[in-house]
């Protein structure tokens, strides 16, 4: 019993994480069609920028509950930055090329990044584990919570409920939407598609940065998270269904509950368990559980 | 033309291997590797004709090298004949059986599916601790024929049989290029239903294909085996699969010769970069990709032919 509540607790935390890191990813496919490997750079630099936020934090005597709300801001900020760069500088000159070309295209940029990041922090690691640490920890029924953790599990709910809400109830929500169903139509009708593009892969960029930055106290900062979180992110996307928000809150929530599950029962299948689960979801459904095959063309 | 391109192959062909003795042994291996890295990325550009991009091809690479590894380990057997074509075999049944299902994905879902299958071999290796765990373990040292070489004998040795091993695949895959199914690759990139309106599977020619590059990608991990002499978990990584798309997309898919020019460009450019600017050779890989796809969308290949054009339009 008490297994159970561990695992459902753990999968919980876990999906919230992913579905901060998949949100971004999944809205960028949905409306460019660009699967975007930099979205691991996007965590990368927003980890590493909140390491460095809570750095600059503790220096000072603030209060502490004000630090995490910096840390936020801070990576966040340094993912707008990084998004208009891209979107503007690099994707505006691929645009119409090839699916398949514009994620070389990222994946190029990807592997630049890594390297600007060496560049900047080095190549020691980072803790930023005092926003953890000051937020304390609940027990409920045997089970020890970081409160850290449920405060997560917190911000992904409101993301999700943010994107249904901004999604369905908000003028630019519906200018997405005509976007997403057809692009042509929506600029002939005298939607700055341009701008709905670049609008979107910003705040895509932003909601990876936060992503890294919600995570930095829970790991060590350090080269490579962005190539492990990538990969991640993809299989719950694609579980989901790519660009459908609530199919990354289920992609999310299955591979969180399926992981933790597979930590607590059988720690050996730990590493392959999501992407076991990811190709048995796509056998069953090839373009994913919310998104139904589209009808080809001749 | 054709005749012309076998010819100049084979004087290529002959001529590193003249050079095999003559370079210095660290040159030799980084060839040598670069050559067994060659047939994976011979493999991918079967599947990119097509449009496929395959971004877990290093589930073969890796079948490939362990398969050479643990044959040696269990049986003793250490005849690199044999077990290239193990290698080669392993990689090759595994590919038939997942071609079944990833002949049905096209675009993205087929770079994620192949992606989520190598990276599953990536987490059952990492977590198996009688092979090493992360650390991989050694290749015992292979021997041809009997013959036990040993220092630089060996390296010399492995180099040839790479390079006799890739004449062989490039020859064949030049064949199936100009056979009926090689030639419909065009078409079906273009458009399939009016390929399949012509009476021809398309998913029987994608499985052929993955079949192929699945076999090539096996060759390549084991030859790549043993002139590292180790395996490890890292070889089925996303990033190897990223590093063979990378030496595709350089190469372009127009010629077999492609494939072989590119890779050894790549860890030409590689082992300059860790050599010269440790921290910054995925900078240099990055920015090469992107000038690349920016400026050269058909890839290095591509230069050949805007050279042969030009010199077809100055002719009278």
């Amino acid at each position: 019993m008490l297994t159970a509540a561990a695992i459902l607790t753990d999968g919980l935390v876990y999906a919230a994480y992913l579905f901060i890191v998949a949100i971004g990813l999944t809205l960028i496919f949905g409306v460019m069609k660009i699967l975007n490997v930099t979205h691991g750079s996007f965590y990368a630099f927003g980890a590493y920028g909140a390491a460095t936020a809570v750095g600059i934090y503790t220096n000072g005597d603030w209060p502490a509950a004000l630090g995490f709300l910096f840390m936020i801001v801070f990576a966040m900020l340094i993912g707008l930055i990084m998004g208009i760069i891209l979107e503007r500088g690099l994707l505006r000159l691929v645009y119409g090329r090839d699916e398949v070309v514009v994620v070389l295209v990222t994946y190029a940029t990807f592997l630049i990044l890594e390297d600007v990041i060496v560049l900047i922090w080095g190549a020691q690691s980072y803790g930023a584990f005092q926003p953890m640490i000051s937020a304390g920890s609940t027990e409920l029924g045997g089970l020890v919570l970081s409160n850290y953790d449920m405060v997560l599990v917190a911000i992904a709910a409101a993301l999700a409920f943010a994107a249904y809400w901004a999604l369905k109830f908000t003028r630019y929500g519906k200018l997405l939407t005509t976007v997403i169903y057809d692009r042509e139509t929506a600029a002939a009708f005298g939607i700055n598609v341009t701008l709905v593009y670049s609008v979107t892969f910003i705040v895509g960029a932003m909601l990876g940065a936060l992503g890294g930055a919600v995570m930095a106290p829970k790991i060590s900062v350090t080269l490579g998270i962005g190539v492990e979180v990538i990969v991640l992110a993809f299989a719950v996307v694609a579980i989901g269904g790519m660009g459908s928000i609530e199919g990354a809150l289920i992609g999310a929530l299955i591979v969180g509950i399926c992981r933790a599950a597979a930590v607590h029962l059988l720690p050996q299948v730990e590493l392959f368990v999501v992407y076991g689960v990811m190709a048995l979801v796509l056998v069953a459904r090839p373009y994913g559980l919310f998104v139904r095959a589209r009808p080809r063309k001749i | 033309m054709a005749s012309r391109a076998y010819l100049a192959g084979a004087l290529l062909f002959l001529a590193a291997a003249a050079a095999g003795p003559l370079v210095p042994d660290w040159v030799a291996s980084i060839v040598t590797i670069a050559f067994a890295n060659a047939l994976v990325v011979l493999g991918l550009v079967v599947l990119w004709r097509v449009g496929l991009v395959s971004f877990g091809q290093a589930l073969y690479y890796c079948l490939g090298a362990y398969s050479v590894a643990l044959i040696a380990r269990w049986t003793g057997l250490t005849d690199a004949f044999m077990l290239v074509m193990f290698g080669g075999i392993g990689a090759g049944l595994v590919a038939v059986l997942v071609g079944f299902l990833l002949a049905r994905y096209r675009e993205i879902f087929f770079a994620m599916l192949s992606l989520a299958l190598s990276m599953i071999l990536y987490g059952v290796l990492v977590k198996t601790e009688s092979l090493g765990s992360t650390d991989g373990f050694t290749v015992l040292t292979p021997t041809f024929l009997g013959y036990a070489p040993h220092g630089k004998e060996l390296g010399l040795m492995l180099y040839w049989l790479t390079l006799a091993v890739d004449a062989i695949a490039a020859v064949l895959v030049g064949l199936y290029f100009r056979s009926v199914a090689g030639a419909l690759a065009a078409p079906i990139r273009d458009n399939e239903i009016r390929v399949e309106f012509l009476g021809v599977s398309v998913s029987s020619i994608i499985h052929t294909k993955v079949v192929i590059a699945g076999i090539l990608g096996g060759l390549g991990g084991a030859l790549a085996a043993m002139a590292i002499g180790h395996v490890d978990p890292a070889m089925a990584y996303w990033t190897t699969s990223g590093g063979f798309v990378f030496v595709t997309v350089l190469a372009g898919s127009g010629y077999v010769a492609a494939a072989f020019i590119g890779s050894l460009v790549f860890e030409a450019v590689r082992s300059f970069a860790v050599d010269v600017m440790p921290q910054l050779w995925q900078m240099t890989l990055g920015s090469v990709l992107l000038l690349t796809i920016l400026f050269l969308p058909e890839g290095l290949g591509s230069l050949v032919s805007r050279l042969r054009r030009r010199g077809e339009v100055k002719a009278p």
